[in-house]
């Protein structure tokens, strides 16, 4: 057990010269992903909830496919599925973005969480209430400074809880990457277990760090509510 | 290309049937562990409460995919370590059963927090006027609790019910021929051939999958109808 | 003993500090219609929970239909049945009727009416629904409105049908904790028209109420209750008439 921590401890953590690996590489990822999903959540929520039924109608139909199907076959259909296709490979711009694992996780990871996302930031725009947007139409706001300065910025405070969640999903998504032969910590585990005979300290070790990185969001999003919903608690706690 | 579809077409259907079975039974073994560890943390007694509170934190901290593999060679690593032990011939553990397990103790501690919820939704003075008509505890848990709880369970329960079905995709990884595995050895079985595609059949595993979102959608749609009643 | 349906006495009851019954007593024939008034956080309401056990006692002695319900102190030195068994029965025989109705959200009238009939006393489902239907149509609750849910009822008619499945249960006592307080005044009419037949068919009734009226002509014994303690009992027009105490004086004043 000692042998297997004093050669994979680093590998865990960051990784060996040159070679980043395990935490360093899952946090990466991570950000990455919810930081491109986010972008992409921001527009198709607006799109979402447009009067129009069609752009409505074309996201929805985006957030059903993907929240639909498991996130292990859209990462498949990515990275195997569509390099297999003739054209993708004939393609130079799209046979050198397809190629790479990293690339096609990363696609993968954020096409999912930005469909989670956008229903949910959807769904916390919708509650806008009329009062807010009549307030700003009142002051004679337009409907792009009524969006960037009233329900936007509403929405996503209100949004927060929902958001926290699906962060912490998605730290824990982020363990397919394994599967596509990169070097998260998932992945720094199962070559620890199959080197060692010791799966159980192994996964054990991986099970500690994606539980300390949980809290770590948790505790940070918590902070954040603390913040940025201060407006939503009640002034005095109602008697029970 | 479709010929390679239909000759693949019965393996679908058997993955299919595999993936549905699983996603049931561990649905039946979570929905179980669910009410029990909800009864357990609202317990009073801290020796109920407290192990509850432990299993529902370190099982949501954990990604999914590292408690099977964590749970999975672990034991079959133990069960190695006996059978050699005893110099007995090894057991491999059948991953169909070892993903209803893993999945019904997962997704156990998500159901235990959707009943503890929906346990505390419902009114005191239901559960009050059931004992003061003289009902025994099974009586009330039967007859009042339960089906006023089923309401305010039932988004929850389909929540939860959308991401085991999702989540038996990675018994795959352990080795169980559901869905995903058919597909991939299709595409490897194919290869062989000349011929690659491997768009055509992950995209049809996709569409499985998808097709089973929008039954169980449908079916909770009734479900939650029939269980609103009487509530506005 | 004699003839006394209902023997309830020294009830003690802390919460936490607070001592909310310092020694309650009461006892009821049959027939008796004994009110209970006092201010809020008089203890008048924990009193008659106490009766059937919803709220736990620290002490007190209770006998029923000349069977004294067996009571042990648990750790926290709260009283709590010997035999369960006995409890249930107990609380078949003292229907209650609730200020917030508590009528079951997820059946329609009629079958909050006969659930406890049926799972409590064993009835089969014809002879509940017979006896259910002759209460709600008691109550005045129009047929039609049988198949109803409580949230499709008016709180005077829920309140009635919370009567119905009371008097469905035959009870040889029936205790109703401020019955009118959670409704709209002018519903209050018909829930006390309901309890004053009830009271004139001679069944035997505890009533916690802040109706002085309803007191005055329906009961036969009025208990005061204040600060924990009976401050004063007796025939309703004269109590009311002529309080002895200060403390009666200033409630009856400010309750005008």
């Amino acid at each position: 057990m000692m042998d297997l921590i004093k050669e994979y401890w680093q590998q865990y953590l960051w990784g060996t010269e040159g070679r980043p690996s395990g935490m360093v590489v899952t946090l990466w990822l991570t950000i990455l992903s919810v930081c491109l999903g986010f972008m992409l959540a921001i527009p198709l929520s607006l799109a979402r909830v447009s009067t129009n039924p069609i752009i409505s109608r074309l996201t929805l139909a985006y957030t059903y496919l993907f929240r639909g199907t498991p996130l292990y076959v859209q990462l498949l259909l990515i990275y195997t599925g569509i390099y297999s296709l003739h054209a993708v490979r004939a393609t130079p711009l799209l046979n050198y973005f397809f190629r790479d694992a990293f690339r096609c996780t990363i696609l993968s990871f954020t096409l999912n969480t930005g469909a989670y996302t956008t229903e949910i930031f959807a769904g916390a725009i919708r509650a806008t209430s009329l009062g807010e947007i009549e307030a700003g139409r009142a002051f004679g706001m337009s409907t792009l400074t009524l969006y960037r300065r009233i329900i936007l910025p509403s929405a996503l405070r209100r949004a927060l809880p929902a958001y926290s969640n699906e962060v912490i999903l998605m730290l824990h998504a982020t363990t397919l990457a394994s599967t596509a032969t990169i070097a998260d910590i998932l992945k720094v585990a199962r070559n620890a277990a199959s080197d060692y005979y010791l799966p159980f300290v192994a996964y054990g070790i991986a099970a500690l760090l994606y539980l300390v990185v949980s809290f770590l969001l948790v505790w940070s999003f918590h902070l954040a509510e603390r913040k940025w919903l201060a407006h939503l608690r009640p002034a005095i706690k109602r008697m029970g | 290309m479709t010929s390679l579809v239909f000759a693949y077409g019965s393996q679908l259907w058997e993955g299919t049937v595999a993936t549905v079975q699983l996603a049931l039974l561990s649905l039946g073994l979570s929905f179980v562990i669910g009410l029990a560890g909800a009864a357990a943390k609202l317990s009073a007694n801290r020796w109920y409460s407290m192990p509850a509170t432990v299993y529902t934190t370190l099982i949501r901290g954990v990604p999914d995919l590292v408690l099977m593999l964590l749970l999975f060679y672990s034991f079959q690593d133990l069960l190695n370590r006996i059978t050699d032990a005893f110099k007995q011939s090894q057991i491999e553990i059948d991953p169909f059963l070892a993903g209803v397990c893993v999945l019904g103790l997962i997704y156990g501690a998500y159901f235990t927090e959707t009943f503890r919820g929906a346990f505390l939704a419902v009114p005191r003075g239901q559960l009050e006027a059931a004992a003061a008509f003289g009902m025994t505890q099974g009586q009330t848990f039967r007859r009042i609790l339960f089906p006023q709880m089923m309401r305010f369970a039932l988004p929850g329960i389909s929540n939860n019910w959308q991401v085991i079905l999702k989540a038996t995709a990675l018994v795959s990884i352990i080795g169980l021929r559901d869905v995903v595995r058919v597909a991939q050895d299709a595409i490897t079985g194919t290869v062989s051939k000349g011929a690659y595609y491997a768009f055509l059949f992950l995209l049809t595993a996709a569409l499985i999958y998808l097709l089973l979102a929008i039954v169980s959608d449908w079916f909770f749609h009734i479900l939650m109808k029939r269980y609103s009643v009487g509530f506005r | 003993m004699g003839d006394y349906k209902l023997i309830v006495e020294n009830v003690f009851k802390r919460f936490g500090a607070i001592e909310v019954l310092r020694g309650v007593s009461l006892r009821a024939k049959h027939g008796d219609v004994i009110c209970i008034i006092g201010s809020s956080g008089s203890g008048k309401s924990t009193f008659l929970r106490c009766i059937n056990l919803l709220e736990r006692p620290n002490q007190a002695r209770i006998v029923l239909d000349g069977t004294e319900i067996v009571l042990k102190p648990d750790r926290s030195g709260e009283l709590n049945v010997a035999k369960p068994r006995q409890l249930r029965e107990m609380r078949s025989k003292l229907a209650m009727v609730f200020q917030h109705f508590n009528l079951w959200l997820h059946l329609t009238a009629i079958e909050n009416v006969i659930e406890a009939p049926m799972h409590v006393l064993g009835l089969s489902k014809r002879d509940a629904i017979k006896r259910g239907r002759e209460n709600l149509a008691k109550v005045g609750l129009a047929q039609q409105l049988e198949g109803r849910y409580p949230a499709q009822l008016s709180g005077g008619q829920q309140q009635r049908v919370a009567i119905a499945r009371a008097l469905t249960m035959e009870p040889e006592i029936m205790l109703f904790d401020e019955p009118t307080s959670a409704l709209d005044p002018e519903l209050v009419g018909e829930v006390l028209k309901v309890m004053h037949q009830l009271a004139s068919e001679g069944r035997t009734m505890i009533i916690v109420t802040h109706e002085m009226n309803f007191a005055r002509n329906v009961a036969n014994h009025l208990i005061f209750i204040d600060k924990g303690l009976i401050e004063e009992e007796g025939p309703p027009q004269e109590l009311l008439a002529n309080p002895n105490t200060k403390r009666m004086r200033q409630f009856l004043a400010a309750s005008r």
